[in-house]
């Protein structure tokens, strides 16, 4: 009896060791300066993002990098996070480590992310930019319309219209988003 | 000798009170401050807002942009601009479409895109801030062309 107990304690503080030192774990590598910490992304996608208005506006709110690309809930989170070992596979292989590379690949590498925002309705979008407490009225005259009879007309998802907002767009992607469906 | 020097000398002080007072009108953008001095820097002015096309002033003037272009890439992969001025996409977005000029190269031949020449929109275009014009002028338009 008494030496059960003493397991079930014991189990519960390493169950809580192991799963908080995974989640520390699995939180570091979901920051920005971790992100950064490859030069590939430093300096090819962070460079271009530095221009746009998720990282530099009036009042200071930032998106990084993982607020867009990886998503908040947990399995979604942990679906992403497994699908990235391949990332590091390449990584090692050196697939995008000089710039050319990089431009080489990058078309291929923003369907894949126009893909998967899609398929999940910009659900890392609508993390922040919620749909309900979006008023029109306070917004320009073309985003009226577009986000109020546009986008209810024909059933578009953020990504849809705002791709290459944080990124540099590469050539043709016009033609080759629409052969993709996107 | 002497009967030649007398009127240069007088033309000469003509042109120094000319250029003198010609001086005290004219200021460059940081005013009267000496350049060893720091200026105060010009009031910020933000772009205009979205709104309706701006009438132009005279014939063949570019359009003015009567909406933001912060942070629109113009490079040689991609033509913010074009993602609604273009013939394919102005429909969709209610947008002004690019006019067919802009498809002659220099030579006066038709291309099937925009010409080089006019790629860069905001060569010509440009978006408007709420603010007096530095310096004034009495442009009117020839009456017969004007709206």
């Amino acid at each position: 009896m008494k030496t059960s107990f003493k397991v079930l304690v014991l189990g519960f503080i390493i169950g809580v060791m192991f799963w908080g030192g995974f989640n520390w774990t699995l939180e570091l590598t979901n920051t920005e300066s971790f992100c950064i910490s490859c030069h590939e992304m430093k300096e090819n996608v962070y460079m271009e993002y530095q221009n746009t208005i998720h990282y530099n506006n009036r009042s200071g709110v930032r998106a990084t990098c993982p607020d867009c690309h990886v998503p908040k809930e947990w399995l979604y989170k942990i679906k992403r996070k497994i699908q990235a070992s391949n990332e590091l596979y390449h990584k090692v292989l050196g697939t995008i480590d000089t710039p050319e590379k990089f431009e080489a690949k990058r078309l291929e590498l923003a369907l894949h992310e126009w893909q998967r925002m899609k398929s999940a309705d910009s659900r890392e979008c609508r993390n922040c930019h919620d749909e309900e407490s979006m008023d029109y009225t306070k917004q320009g005259r073309r985003a009226i319309y577009a986000h109020s009879e546009e986008a209810k007309k024909t059933d578009k998802t953020c990504i849809d219209c705002h791709k290459g907002i944080a990124h540099s767009l590469p050539a043709n992607w016009e033609q080759a988003a629409k052969d993709a469906g996107l | 000798m002497k009967k030649r020097f007398v009127p240069l000398s007088f033309l000469m002080l003509l042109l120094a009170t000319t250029l003198t007072l010609y001086a005290e009108e004219l200021q460059s953008l940081r005013g009267n401050t000496p350049l060893s001095e720091e200026s105060m820097p010009a009031e910020n002015k933000p772009w205009a807002k979205d709104s309706e096309p701006i009438a132009r002033n005279y014939v063949q003037q570019p359009p003015l942009i009567p909406h933001l272009v912060e942070g629109y890439v113009v490079n040689i992969k991609f033509n913010k601009c074009m993602s609604c001025h273009s013939w394919t996409n102005y429909q969709q977005n209610r947008a002004t479409k690019i006019s067919q000029t802009h498809f002659k190269d220099r030579d006066g031949n038709d291309l099937a895109t925009v010409s080089p020449r006019r790629y860069f929109c905001t060569q010509c275009h440009v978006p408007q801030v709420n603010a007096e014009a530095l310096i004034e002028n009495t442009f009117k338009p020839v009456e017969a062309v004007s709206q």
